[in-house]
Formats: structure tokens, sequence, C-alpha cells
């Protein structure tokens, strides 16, 4: 199909993006690969099991009523269960490939003059003794499984790591009826004091988990970290020991905590994978975006997570913008800042207690010291820290690229999403890009299939006047890299 | 306490899977990795290695730690695919294409 914006990704920035725009004239193509939107932070109960209290798991319940309506009365044509894998840069524009879900085999291409990359985050884990047991799941992951599905790993669950998304999955769990063993946090809460200027307007939020915490007795123990994680076929505990200033344990403080279920998270990291793709500068490890949240390549813009982890309220402005921008570029007018001010001013703020949420919530220091070489680093190809170790001390590997052909890590299905920050801490450096051609597994028959030439010029979809702006014109990259008539049937 | 409780739940009628030859009560709109926690089972794959056992990691289709054999088919992310009335979930050894 054909569309001007298409955006990828239904969580808060690409509805809200999807809706500034469509609102303002364009025709936009909204996908996702869940089958409903609302991304990670709206997920709500399958709708199969008939929930009569959604929201339950939830808090901003109003906002979300908000998009949901907004998106039903609007002209967005919605894609469900699109699994996009490449977005191709074309002479007349750009071409999103997808794959129809679940089974994720049967193609599906839309032909867009402009995109919109609302991909999200992705949770990170770093690697413990025992974190591979079965009943060891991610603190997104536990919260995933019991907003849309309703159920939960355990009877008696831990709860740890470090970072904000801690406080709501133990508030989850413990409503669902697990019993919340402790709250493990390696950082200093007390250190957001600090930072009260910026962080005024999440407090509330905070706030209301915490007293879901006290109403469940659920104990908090900061400045602590999971060692290791026992068990044989599954997890049957834990040991936690406190933490000193510089991150190392202090002595004499281990302790363990029996448990069937443990919900680990460090932070998150944005999905760059399509930007990537598409040649869009980093920054760090977020998308670069300018201040109407454009990437440097032409005709592709980026909001919410994507573009650095804030949460969903920054998301929201930042999608809002992101739309508008694109919709008056579209029109080939230059876009007025001035209209979305109060949208900005969200952003400013809600940037400003991103940064200071980061700079309390970090992973310890001296974390790597308690990898022991016979941890599994990288989970899907099961290679340990002695094997990564062995690659920078022994073979003088010094980048995780050359860590990666040395040893396989990252070479796995999950292309080093669960494993790269801690083989590139482990190697010693910076984690760098990671490249990859592809965002997901694409079935080698889909590579191989015969492409109908659907992108070729359409003039009668393009009236006089509304063709991409000069400025920042779609699809203006390399020439097509393949046939673009129909090849052999 | 049923964790469906909160939300006030009340999916329509339960039907049948199968995991490893035994019956599994599974409910519309689930996951076939919401059954097998359901049902208190938390690993459903053997590596390819060391064989040893995993399930759900990350929940949301990104890690590729959950997959698993459904009606002959491996390699499917159990947190991602819907379970239908009579699936054959299976455990999935290695590669899931041994045999």
């Amino acid at each position: 199909m054909r569309t001007d914006l298409a955006v990828i990704g239904a969580g808060p920035a690409g509805l809200a993006a999807s809706l500034a725009a469509s609102a303002r004239g364009v025709r936009v193509a909204l996908l996702d690969a869940e089958p409903e939107p609302g991304g990670q932070y709206y997920r709500r109960p399958a709708a199969g099991l008939r929930a009569r209290r959604p929201r339950a798991p939830h808090g901003r319940w109003r906002t979300w009523t908000r998009l949901r309506d907004g998106l039903a009365a609007s002209s967005v044509r919605r894609l469900a269960d699109h699994h996009v894998w490449c977005v191709e840069r074309r002479p007349d524009g750009l071409t999103v490939h997808a794959l129809l879900g679940p089974e994720q085999e049967q193609p599906a291409e839309v032909h867009a003059r402009a995109v919109l990359l609302a991909t999200g985050g992705h949770e990170v884990v770093l690697p413990f003794p025992g974190w591979t047991l079965p009943g060891v799941v991610t603190a997104g992951g536990a919260q995933a499984m019991l907003k849309g599905g309703l159920v939960v790993p355990g009877r008696t669950a831990v709860v740890a790591g470090t970072g904000p998304l801690l406080l709501p999955v133990a508030a989850g769990l413990a409503a669902a009826g697990v019993s919340v063993a402790a709250l493990v946090e390696s950082a200093d809460p007390r250190r957001l004091v600090r930072y009260a200027g910026p962080l005024v307007g999440k407090l509330p939020e905070g706030a209301g988990y915490a007293a879901g915490l006290l109403r469940h007795r659920v104990p908090f123990l900061a400045r602590h970290t999971v060692v290791r994680a026992h068990g044989d076929e599954r997890l049957t505990g834990v040991t936690v020991a406190a933490l000193d200033a510089h991150g190392r344990l202090r002595p004499g403080t281990e302790r363990h905590l029996p448990c069937d279920a443990l919900a680990v998270g460090h932070g998150m990291l944005p999905h760059t994978d399509l930007a990537e793709g598409l040649g869009c500068r980093l920054d760090g490890p977020a998308v670069a975006v300018d201040g109407e949240q454009r990437t440097d390549v032409p005709g592709v813009w980026a909001a919410g997570e994507a573009t650095g982890i804030g949460g969903a309220a920054l998301a929201l402005a930042e999608g809002h913008i992101a739309g508008r921008s694109a919709a008056a570029r579209l029109r080939g007018t230059a876009p007025d800042p001035g209209a979305w001010a109060p949208a900005a001013r969200a952003r400013a703020r809600l940037r400003a207690s991103a940064s200071a949420l980061d700079a309390v919530y970090a992973p310890p220091g001296r974390w790597t010291d308690r990898v022991t070489d016979d941890t599994v680093v990288c989970r899907c190809e099961e290679v340990d820290a002695g094997a990564v170790r062995a690659a920078v001390a022994g073979l003088g590997a010094g980048d995780p690229r050359t860590v990666k052909l040395l040893t396989r890590a990252g070479m796995g299905w999950c292309q080093g999403r669960m494993c790269g920050p801690a083989v590139a801490a482990l190697a010693g450096c910076a984690p760098t890009p990671s490249r990859r051609p592809f965002a997901r597994p694409v079935p080698l028959g889909v590579l191989a299939r015969p492409h109908a030439d659907t992108a070729g010029p359409h003039p009668t979809d393009h009236p006089a006047g509304t063709g991409p702006s000069t400025d920042h014109p779609a699809g203006t990259g390399r020439p097509a890299d393949r046939p673009t008539e129909r090849g052999p049937s | 306490m049923n964790p469906r409780e909160p939300s006030g739940a009340r999916p329509g009628p339960a039907f049948t899977v199968t995991f490893d030859g035994r019956p599994l009560e599974a409910l519309p709109g689930q996951t076939v990795a919401a059954v097998l926690w359901a049902a208190d089972v938390v690993s459903w794959r053997s590596t390819r290695v060391a064989a040893r056992p995993r399930g759900v990691f990350c929940g949301i289709g990104v890690c590729f730690d959950c997959l698993v054999t459904v009606n002959d088919r491996p390699n499917q992310r159990a947190c991602l695919v819907p379970a239908r009335p009579g699936d054959v979930i299976r455990t999935q050894e290695g590669t899931g294409h041994a045999h």
C-alpha cells in the first residue's frame, strides 16, 4: 500500500505522532507488531480475557483512553501485526518492509513519502551467576506478561536491578498476589533529592507505587545487589548483598532469599535498528534528532524512546511535535514551532528529569567483577564470560565486534540485543552501534521473492503542491539496489 | 490469589492444549507462554550446546529464549504466539530440527 507518512510503532510516541499528522490532513499508516495499539506502556489484557477493569495494572489510564478514542475517530490506517524488518530509501520515497505476525513469514510493504520511527526501547539486563535459570525474567518481561496475559512467573518473587521501572513491576506483582520478598535496588534513591527540581513531575507516580509496596509490606533494599541466582532446573532463591560507595560488596552482608521468580532489569536502551539501517546519525545509543524530531536522513523523523529513554510522557510530547513537523513538511511548508510550544516545554522538562533519573539509577561500578568465568553472557550462543575475557586478554580483541568474531557472542537469534552492553563492559570498551541490516529475522523465501514494483512513480498519488518539501525531501538517498521491474515469476 | 483478579477478567470458555502430552487449560487471548506460566511451567526449551532449560526471559519477542515447538513447527516465540484450541506444544530440544 501507499501512504504519505508511515509511522512505525503504536506506543505513546507513534500514537501521538499519528494523531497529530492525520489531524492536519496527512494520510498516515500506523504499523505495529502487536495486535493492539498502545506499545509496552499501554499494554492491556488480551481481548479474549475480557478484563472488566483493564486499567488495574496501569497508571495514566485517562491519557490512554484519549489516545484510543482519538485513533478510532481518525483516518489513521492501522496496520497491526506488522513486524517491520527494514526501511529502504528509494528514489521516490521510502519502502517499509514488514512480516505479518505472529508467524512472521508473509511479507507486506508500505510505500511512504516520509517515515516516523517510534520504535521504542528494550530492557538491559546485565549478567550475573545463575541469570539463565528458568524463573529469572526481565522486569519488563514480568510486567508485559502480567499486563497482557494476566499471568505471573511464580509465587514468591524478588525484583532487582536498578531503575524507575522496578517500582511499578514490584507493585504490579504484589497486587497480582505474588509475595514480593524484596525490591533490591543497587542505586541509592536518596540521591533523587539532589534532583528534586527536574523530578518534581515524576514524584506523584513514584509515590503511588511506593505506597503500593508499603501496603504489601515489600522490603526495599537500597544499595543492594543480587550476587547469584540459585537452582538447578529452576530458580530456588537468590543471594543478595549490600554495596559500598564504589559498587563493591560489603563483606558479611550476603543473605539468601528463597524465591521462585526473579524479575531483574538495569535500565533501557533505544531500538535503533531501523534508524541505523537508514543511515541515521546516532547520538550515543539513541537516534539523533533536531528540534522538529527530524533525523539527519531526509524524510525520516524519530520520537519516543528511540531518541533517548525518557518515559511515556516524553514520548507523547516528542511524537506530537514529530507528527506536526512531518505534516507541515509533507505539505511543502515550514512548520511554526510556536504552534507546538506547550509540547516543546514539556519535552524540555521531561528530558531534564530523564537525565536526573539516569544520573541516579546507574548499574553499580565493579559489577563485572562479580560475573564469574562460567557465567553465560551471550544467552543465544551460550558464550561464557571466560571466553569473552580470553578473547580480550589472550587473543587481543579490543572491541565488541572482534569479541563477537572470536567467540560468537552476539551472533545468535537476538543479534546481541541482550548481551551487547555486557560484552562491551567485559571487554573494557564502550558499546558500539550494532549495525544490524535487518531489525528481525527474515525468512530467506521473503528475501528471495521476486519483488513487484509498486514503488514506481505514481504521479496521481501526489497532487501538485503536496510533494515533499525541497528543504527536506523524502528519499534522496542511494539508488534502489534491486530491480524495479517484476522479476521472473 | 488469582493474578486475573485485580483486572476483573471474565474470560471466555477455556480450551485445551497439550504440553509434552499433558493436557493444559488455556484461556482465549493468552499466548503459549501465558498458558504455560499459568500451569506453573517455566521452561520449555533445552539449549543447543549445554542442553540447559530455558523459558520466558524478555517477554516481548526480543530475546528468543522462549522458543518452543508448536504443532511440529519449531522456533516459535512462546511470548508472541497465541494459544489455539488443540495446540500440541512440545519442549524444543536444541534447534528443534534434530528429528
